[in-house]
Parts: structure tokens; sequence; C-alpha cells
């Protein structure tokens, strides 16, 4: 199964390498890595998607929080929270009827058009991880081109991350 | 020189990059510095020239690393070593790994190019921040002159709290000559790093239930409870309640052999009676071990009948590998001082004569070897000679299995060892890093003809210092570890295993007329030891007396039966009841 991990970690040089070379050291596996600022200058938040049973995202939280740089790891798998990614794809279309059919499927997943060209739509979507999937999946039978995914972020629902001071 | 670096003290309070390092050693309690001079480290060796602390000169990087690391482990203090840029520094990579698996404290500082030209392959430039970031606890590259005191500060504070381990700070040589007024900060603040915990109270309760409702319990103790200086609580805990103990290798000494209730070592090469113990026991209380692979074997099986509580203070260790119905997360002694009133005393009779009994029965044996020096008997004489007072230090491999079975260990630091790397290698500079600790006591390196020509040079060390260190080199010709498990596993088919006797037969035991490759008398002489090879067992006690009460470094060569191996054994990955003990 599917994990979503969000992990505190001071800003500071070498710390993304530090993070993904103890993942890589220790073997185990991120489906998708995102890394940005928070409302605190010192702090950024790293959110992964990591495959594995219960024993292995034990592993994975323990081996993440025992790192010097790092504040705090929430599974949020584990707790009420809203996920979403963003999706960049390019679909060929090279008839009328196709690019109908495209932009029709984008509209039930309130993907937006950014751009049409003559044999292709290029479509962007917003959804948490179930919806993704979906949209995808649906989209199989025409041909992908192209995709650029952002990797998930999440937020808990409630309660605000510890990790912060103030 | 040396009027020049007065007078830069004097001229006002900024201190050079270079000197904040010698500054932060001396402040963290540096003794003694082990290290290897170059380019990138110029301006610190200068500012060395005044330091008040001991300066040793190895003769490899990795030596330098593994005798920080033998002085660690004699006495529980941070290990310091410095090393240049680039080789230098991967030189001392294995020294870290070592160290980093047996969370021993260690600070190394190393070289760097200068700032500008990182990233340039820059002459004797490495990228060690990456090189060593899976071999330490931590490590800095310096950015700026102005964070240096602190965090030299820092790299002490992490590599002696939590679980201890190396630390590298790694230091452009532009910083080191740049001039700050920055001092050291009274107190370290790490916003992500809070090494410091309180163990849950309903933990420890929860363990005393299960140790009171016990009918069959034993005490595994690993490395944690050395680091963790709680030893004599161990003893108390175990004497309240009459609990069995075994250790890990890295836990021997931490809980007296010559005590009733002690099993010895188990795993691998473990006591038959400690692993029949844990096997059989129905609460298996682990403190500061790791569930090593060399201990477990086949995980499904390990400790089948017990309950399984982990007390350490690495929560990435509790339940790693093995089941565990309690973890508590602490640091061991407070948890066991804590413990001890809630637990009951008790005899747990039965099973501890059940012990007793297989102690009784299956104690570390080995043929006799009529005229031939037996290796284990080799290790009970030194133990016998010293009086058990001996710190043995080991090399890895054979050698350092009869060294952990054969002595009887009383006391923690007694016996260093590589245990979770088993770096060959690592003996004879960790003895003299022990002996430069502790100078008063006799510390032998026990290391086989292998792993001691892996750092053989750092000898001339011990005999310049007047440190001396005696050396029982245990010869038989062989890769013994390896070539035991080809006999075992391999058909017999001794693949690169051969030392020193090219035209040697398979089988063929080694005797006095051979010539010996290399010859280990010339080379201990030729760096200034007193060296003795010996043939027959009655020769072993005379020579470790003599070599005991000379007061210096020496190096005894025992031509040992050359296929000897250790039992008992459970082959890798098997459970206690495919145990080989062919020892008598």
């Amino acid at each position: 199964m599917n994990n979503i991990i969000n992990c505190l970690v001071e800003n500071e040089p070498g710390v993304l390498a530090r993070i993904v070379s103890m993942i890589s050291g220790r073997g185990y596996n991120i489906q998708t890595l995102n890394v940005g600022p928070t409302q605190d200058n010192n702090v950024s938040k790293m959110t992964m998607v990591v495959p594995g049973d219960e024993h292995v995202i034990e592993q994975v939280v323990h081996q993440l929080s025992k790192q010097i740089n790092v504040i705090e790891v929430v599974n949020m798998t584990n707790q009420r929270h809203m996920n979403r990614e963003l999706i960049l794809v390019r679909v060929a279309s090279e008839d009328h009827a196709s690019r109908i059919e495209i932009v029709d499927l984008a509209t039930l997943f309130d993907a937006k058009v950014i751009a049409v060209q003559e044999d292709s739509v290029t479509l962007q979507m917003v959804g948490n991880q179930e919806r993704i999937c979906d949209f995808l999946r649906l989209l199989k039978p025409y041909h992908v081109i192209d995709i650029s995914r952002s990797g998930v972020i999440a937020v808990c629902r409630e309660s605000v991350d510890a990790g912060f001071e103030n | 020189m040396k009027k020049h670096l007065d007078k830069d003290k004097e001229s006002n309070k900024e201190r050079s990059g270079a000197q904040c390092v010698i500054d932060g050693l001396t402040s963290a309690g540096c003794e003694v510095l082990f290290g290897y001079p170059g380019g990138a480290v110029l301006d610190i060796f200068n500012c060395l020239y005044d330091a008040p602390f001991q300066f040793v000169l190895s003769r490899h990087e990795q030596g330098a690393v593994h005798m920080a690391d033998g002085f660690a482990r004699a006495t529980g203090k941070t290990g310091c070593c410095l090393v240049t840029s680039g080789p230098g520094a991967t030189n001392a990579v294995t020294g870290l790994a070592t160290a980093n698996m047996d969370g021993i404290p260690m600070v190394c500082i190393s070289g760097q190019v200068p700032s500008a030209m990182i990233g340039n392959d820059a002459f004797q430039e490495a990228d060690v921040v990456g090189i060593t970031r899976p071999v330490t606890k931590h490590n800095f590259l310096v950015r700026s002159v102005e964070e240096l005191p602190s965090v030299i500060a820092q790299a002490f504070h992490i590599a002696s709290s939590g679980k201890p381990g190396p630390v590298v700070v790694d230091i452009p040589k532009d910083i080191q000559r740049q001039m700050t007024e920055a001092t050291i900060p009274e107190a370290i603040e790490m916003r992500a790093y809070k090494p410091h915990v309180d163990f849950k109270k309903e933990d420890v309760h929860a363990l005393a239930a299960l140790i009171n409702s016990s009918e069959r319990p034993v005490l595994y103790v690993g490395g944690g409870a050395i680091a963790g200086d709680a030893s004599a609580e161990l003893l108390e805990l175990a004497h309240k309640a009459n609990i069995p103990v075994c250790t890990t290798l890295m836990g021997i000494g931490a809980f007296p052999e010559d005590d009733a209730l002690a099993l010895s070592m188990l795993g691998m090469h473990g006591a038959v009676a400690a692993n029949y113990a844990v096997d059989k026991c129905d609460l298996l209380i682990s403190a500061g071990a790791r569930f090593d692979d060399r201990v477990t074997g086949k995980i499904s099986e390990f400790a089948k009948n017990a309950k399984v509580v982990h007390i350490d203070i690495d929560r990435s260790a509790i339940g790693k590998s093995v089941r565990c119905d309690l973890g508590v997360e602490g640091y061991l002694k407070p948890v066991l001082e804590s413990l001890i009133p809630m637990v009951d005393k008790a005899d747990h009779k039965e099973w501890v004569d059940q012990t007793q009994r297989w102690k009784d029965r299956f104690p570390f044996a080995y043929p006799g070897g009529d005229d031939t020096i037996m290796p284990q008997f080799v290790i009970e004489q030194i133990c016998a000679v010293s009086g058990g007072k001996a710190t043995v230090v080991t090399d890895v491999g054979q050698n350092q299995m009869w060294a952990a079975q054969h002595f009887n260990y009383t006391r923690p630091r007694s016996f260093i060892t590589s245990g979770g790397l088993g770096t060959m290698g690592f003996g004879l500079p960790a003895a003299i890093g022990a002996k430069f600790a502790c100078p008063n006591d006799l510390v032998v390196c026990v290391t086989g003809d292998g792993g001691v020509q892996m750092n053989f040079q750092e000898l001339v060390v011990a005999v310049e210092h007047k440190t001396p260190v005696v050396t029982v080199i245990l010869n038989n010709g062989y890769l013994g570890m390896v070539r035991q498990w080809q006999e075992m596993f391999y058909d017999h088919r001794y693949s690169g295993v051969t030392l020193g006797q090219s035209k040697r037969q398979r089988m063929e035991r080694i005797d006095e007329g051979r010539e010996y490759l290399p010859n280990f008398i010339m080379l201990a002489e030729a760096h200034g030891a007193c060296a003795k090879r010996i043939f027959k067992p009655e020769e072993v006690a005379p020579t470790l007396k003599e070599a005991f009460e000379s007061g210096k470094s020496w190096v005894i060569e025992c031509i040992v039966e050359p296929e000897a191996n250790v039992f008992p054994m459970i082959p890798p990955g098997q459970a206690v009841e495919a145990m080989i003990n062919r020892s008598v």
C-alpha cells in the first residue's frame, strides 16, 4: 500500500541528499517526492509517497526521524488528511472526434485544457491520488505523449504539524 | 613559526578557523588526536603545534581512525581524528563505517579544498560529505568560519549523545585561514536533534509485570549496556530476579562472565547454553542489543517461545528485525534504575538450574592438539597469565570468535572488537588507541596472520610512543574463517585463502622448518618491537609472561593448528536446532 509521509527538515544545504541517500541505502522505494518551503524560512517540507507494508513504513519513519536534520515525520496515511497532485499531460488527438472525447473526459475530471496543437491536447489536472489514478486510467486508450507529475502533497485536516515553532 | 602564532593570538580576539578547530577540540576534552597531515589541513597542523593535547601520527588514515575508535571504546570518551582532503578522507571511510556500525562516539575532522574550488575536480578533492554520509551518524561541510566553533561543538554533542556514532566535520582550506571572533557556544541548541529521551513509565511498569509473571526469563545484553554504562544495574536486576544473562559480541564485558547467571555470548558462535536459553525462554529482554543476523539466525525461529522486549535508545532498532511485544525507548541505565524496584525477588530455580546444566554439559571446548598449539589454548593462556586483567582487542574472523569465547571477561570495555562491520585490520591500531587511553592497562591484540597484515604499519606508533601493546598473531596460514566456511559449506574447496605458503599442499601442516611469508619476526623487529615465534603449547605461557612483563611492544607469532574451527556454529540463516558443535 502507498503511504504519504510528510517530513519537516531543516532548510540547509545537503538535507535532500541526506534523506534520499538514506532511503536508497536502506533499500526503500519512493514513488514521488516533493520538496518545498514552509511558513518558516528555516524549515522545508518533504512529502514522499512510499509503497510498503506497515513494518516497512514504520522503519522508514524511524530512520527518517533519526536523521539529525529532520524535525518531524508524520505518516499522513494514519491521519485525517487531504492530498493533491498536479499533473500535466499531453495527449495525441489527430482528429476532431478524439479531441472532443478527450475534452469531454477532462471536463468530467475538472481537468483544464491548457494548450491545443494540431495533433495534441495538453491537460492540467489537480486531484487526490485516487482521482489522478482514475483519470490516467481512462486516458489510456488515447495516446499519451508526455506526462509530468508534481508528486503528492498533503496536509492534515485538523491539528497543525507540531514541528513548527509558535 | 611559533612566534608568529603567539602574535596572532595576542593581537585581538580574532582567531583563525584552524585555531577554532584546536580550541573546539580542547574545549570538548580531546586528550589525544590521531591523524595524518596533508595539503588541505596544513593550517590546522600549524596550530596543532601549540595544542594542549597530544597528537599521534598514524601511518595510514585508516589506522588513525581505528586508534581514535579504540580510544573511545576503551574509555567511552569521544575519539578524535584528523585527516586531509581527498585520499586522506577516503582512507578514513572504513574506520568511520566501523565506528558507525558499533555506535562509537568519534569526531573526525577532514580538510577540504578551498570553497571556491569545490566541485572543480581540484587536486585531492573528494566529495567527503557525500562519501561519508551513509557511514556516519552525521557530517558537516563547514560553509563559513563564523559557524566553525559552533559546528565543532555540535559535532561532539551529536557524536556522544543518543546512540553514539562518528561525525565528520569537513573544513575547506580557505575557512581554516579566515579569521573570526566567533566563540564556542555555551549551550548547544539544535532544533531538529533532541537526543534526550524520557522513557515512558508505563512501559517500565509493563516490563516489570512481564518479568514478574515470567517463569523462564533471559536477559540479552548488547553493546548499548556498555555505551550506556549500565553494568551495575544489569547485575542488580539479574540477581534480584535471578535472570540468566547472555551477551552479544558487543555486549561482552557488560556482565561478568564469572557470575553464576552468566551464559556468555549467544548467536552464530555463541555458547550452547546461551542459545538454548534464548530458544526455550518465555521472556527475552533485550538490553541495548539490535538483533543482528549473527545473533538471530533464522528470524522466525528466534526466541520463538518468548515474549520479546526491546530496550533501546535508538527507536529505529526497536522491532526492526525481530517481533517486539514491548518496546521501551530510553537510555538503559535510568530504565533499569526505575525497573529494579518494581521487580519482585524471584529464584526461577528450575530454570536457572536448567541453564546451569547446559553450561556444565556444553562449555566452550576444543579438541586437544597433542604438540600443536590450539588457538583457543592461546586465548585461555592470555586470560590466565594476565590474571583475567588484560584488555583484549581483536581483529576479525576466527581469532575474534576464539577471543570472545575463551577469555573470562569480567569488566566493561575489556573486550574491544569490530562487531557490526567486521573490519579486518582493526585490531592492531584499535589496541594502540586503547593503550593511549588506558596507559596503565595491559592491552593485548589478538589477531590473525591475515588481519594483522592489513594495518601492520601502525605497530611503529606503539613503539615510538612507548605505548606497549602485545600483539598475539594466531598464525594458521589461512584466512581462517573464510577457510572454515569453504570447508563446511563449499566442499573443502579452499579458494584464495592460503597465506604465505605458496608451495604448500592442501591440508599440509606448517612445520618449524618452513619459510614464513611474511616473516613476522623480522617484520616486527623492523618496526622496533620485540618478537618471538612459538610452536609448542608449553611455550605459550612463558612467552606471554615475558611479553606482559617487559613493558615493551611485542609480537608473538603462535604457529597454530591450521584447520582449527570455531564451534559451536549455527550456520547462517538457520535456527538453533542446526547448531554444529564438533568442539570435542
